[in-house]
Parts: structure tokens; C-alpha cells; sequence
């Protein structure tokens, strides 16, 4: 089961992840997001932004990464195979965009169990680097609900 | 460019209640296979039928970020502009099973469920079906006008 003692933890940045236009418009097209502004410089320049832009739950990429640290962590006792994602949470500070260079600080917010479930909730706080540090883009919180043996 | 003159909703002509878009997405297994290279999730459920079946599932599942990712899009296109999704969340409540030929079908309306002026934001409700059951669960969307 879910080990309880992860609960609170926060892990060290994340190496930056690169954002590239291929990856933008890879998703978007996955997604069925066929907006101009996902695929087209001069669209996505023309509303305004310095790239192509992503999809609004394109955060999901990275935030999934981050979270392989914890969910792959045997030591987590997050079993994949009786794993169900419940919730998903999006907050964009702004837009994330072709270029940028997004580091992820992982949180374990919660980890409970009952009756055999245990449910973890994590939270990706995601920065861009800038010339002087980091500005925040989006955080992105994600609940998965793990079956206990048996149930 | 004709698209840089894109309308844009009016927040002052908005009221609770109102439709803004409806969709209809279909979901096949090439779908998923694109979804999960996209996104990089791998989770066998989302691919393998013997896999989705021995861990109790009915069979091969869509992605649940798969689902949420593709009726956002009914949000983003009237907004016009997907940066002004600000916020985006939903609960997971019913998997969608998508058979090995042809597609599962998901239904989706999308209805304003408040509007704050003060903020500049509407929250715009999404009601997503599958066989006229619900998939997601309070799926809500905060969009900057």
C-alpha cells in the first residue's frame, strides 16, 4: 500500500524541460487541437505571444514527468497497475510556450487510505527560467486513487 | 492574416446558464496510441487489451488526460485564444472504454456556470457524456476575457 510517511514531501527541481514547437504541435494534434495559434508562428505572434502556444492542459507532460520521481519510487509502494487517475487541476499563471525551459518542483500533498484505497495527491509547482531566476507558469495538482490487494 | 481578427466573447454579454459550444469527439485506438506518444504516458490499460482486462478493466481505456485534453478544445475555440484558459479541472468519475473498431463516442456542452467582472473570468461547465453517461465529473474551466 501507499506509504503514508511520503506525505508532505517536496523533491529538488527537475532538470529544465525544453518546450519545443514539434511537441506543441505533436499534442495539439493529438488532442484534436487544431487552432491555428498551436501550429502557425504568425497566428500564435499574432494574438500576441512570443512562440507557438500550448494546449491548455499541455502542462500534463511535464507534470508527469516530475511525478515519475514519486510514483516510481518503490519505496512509494504506488502499485501502476491498480493505479486510477480521480482528479486533475490546471492553474495557469500564463501560457506556456515554445522556448520555454520549465523546471518542476514536485509536492506529495496528501496520502490517505480507507477500506483498502489509498488515494495520493501530488502538486507540480512549474517555473520558466528567465535571464535572472524563474517566474511561475502553472501548477498542476493530480489525484490518483491506488486499489488495495484484493479489492 | 484573416485570423488576427479573431471575435472574442464579451464577458458584459454573458449570463449563467448560457451555451457557449457543443462538440462531438470520437476516440479510437489510434487515438490513444497518438495520445500516449504525445504525452508520454504509457500505462498499458490505454493500449493493451489482455493487460486492461487482467487488471479488472471492461478493456483498453481511454486516457482520462486524453478525454479532458480533447473536450477542452469546445472552451478554448470560443474563447479564441487557448491562453485564456487560465484554469482547468475535473474529476475522473467514469472510464471510457474504446473498442478495437471504430470509436467511442463523447459528447460534450459547455454553459456558463458564473461570471465574476470584478476578476475579468467566467467559469464555463462541461458536461461530458458517454452513452448519455457522465465521464467527467464538476469539469470546469476559468477563461480570462
Amino acid at each position: 500500500m501507499a506509504n503514508a510517511d511520503f506525505a508532505g514531501r517536496e523533491y529538488p527541481a527537475t532538470a529544465p524541460y525544453s518546450v519545443g514547437r514539434e511537441k506543441i504541435r505533436e499534442f495539439a494534434s493529438a488532442v484534436g487541437a487544431d487552432d491555428p495559434a498551436h501550429h502557425d508562428l504568425v497566428v500564435a505572434r499574432g494574438l500576441g505571444y512570443p512562440d507557438l502556444v500550448a494546449p491548455p492542459t499541455f502542462a500534463v507532460v511535464v507534470a508527469q514527468r516530475a511525478e515519475a520521481q514519486y510514483v516510481q519510487d518503490p519505496d512509494a509502494g504506488v502499485d501502476f497497475s491498480r493505479v486510477v487517475h480521480a482528479d486533475e487541476k490546471f492553474v495557469h499563471h500564463r501560457a506556456i510556450v515554445a522556448g520555454d525551459e520549465l523546471v518542476t518542483v514536485l509536492h506529495v500533498d496528501s496520502v490517505t487510505q480507507r477500506a483498502g484505497i489509498a488515494m495520493v495527491t501530488t502538486r507540480c509547482e512549474i517555473a520558466a527560467l528567465t535571464d535572472g531566476g524563474s517566474e511561475p507558469v502553472a501548477s498542476v495538482s493530480s489525484s490518483l486513487v491506488i486499489r488495495g490487494e484484493g479489492s | 492574416m484573416a485570423d488576427t481578427a479573431r471575435l472574442r466573447p464579451v464577458l458584459a454579454d454573458l449570463a449563467v446558464g448560457d451555451v457557449v459550444g457543443t462538440r462531438t469527439v470520437e476516440l479510437d485506438r489510434s487515438r490513444l496510441v497518438r495520445y500516449a506518444g504525445a504525452s508520454g504516458d504509457f500505462n498499458p490499460i490505454h493500449w493493451d487489451e489482455s493487460f486492461a482486462t487482467a487488471v479488472g478493466l471492461p478493456g483498453v481505456i481511454a486516457h482520462g488526460m486524453l478525454t479532458m485534453g480533447s473536450v477542452v478544445g469546445v472552451v478554448s475555440d470560443w474563447a479564441g485564444d487557448p491562453g485564456a484558459v487560465v484554469a482547468y479541472q475535473t474529476r475522473f468519475t467514469k472510464p471510457v472504454p474504446v473498442p478495437v473498431a471504430g470509436s467511442a463516442t463523447v459528447e460534450v456542452s459547455a454553459t456558463i456556470g458564473a461570471v465574476d467582472a470584478d476578476a475579468g473570468t467566467v467559469r464555463v461547465d462541461l458536461t461530458v457524456t458517454h452513452e448519455d453517461v457522465k465521464v467527467l465529473g464538476r469539469a470546469q474551466a476559468t477563461v480570462r476575457l
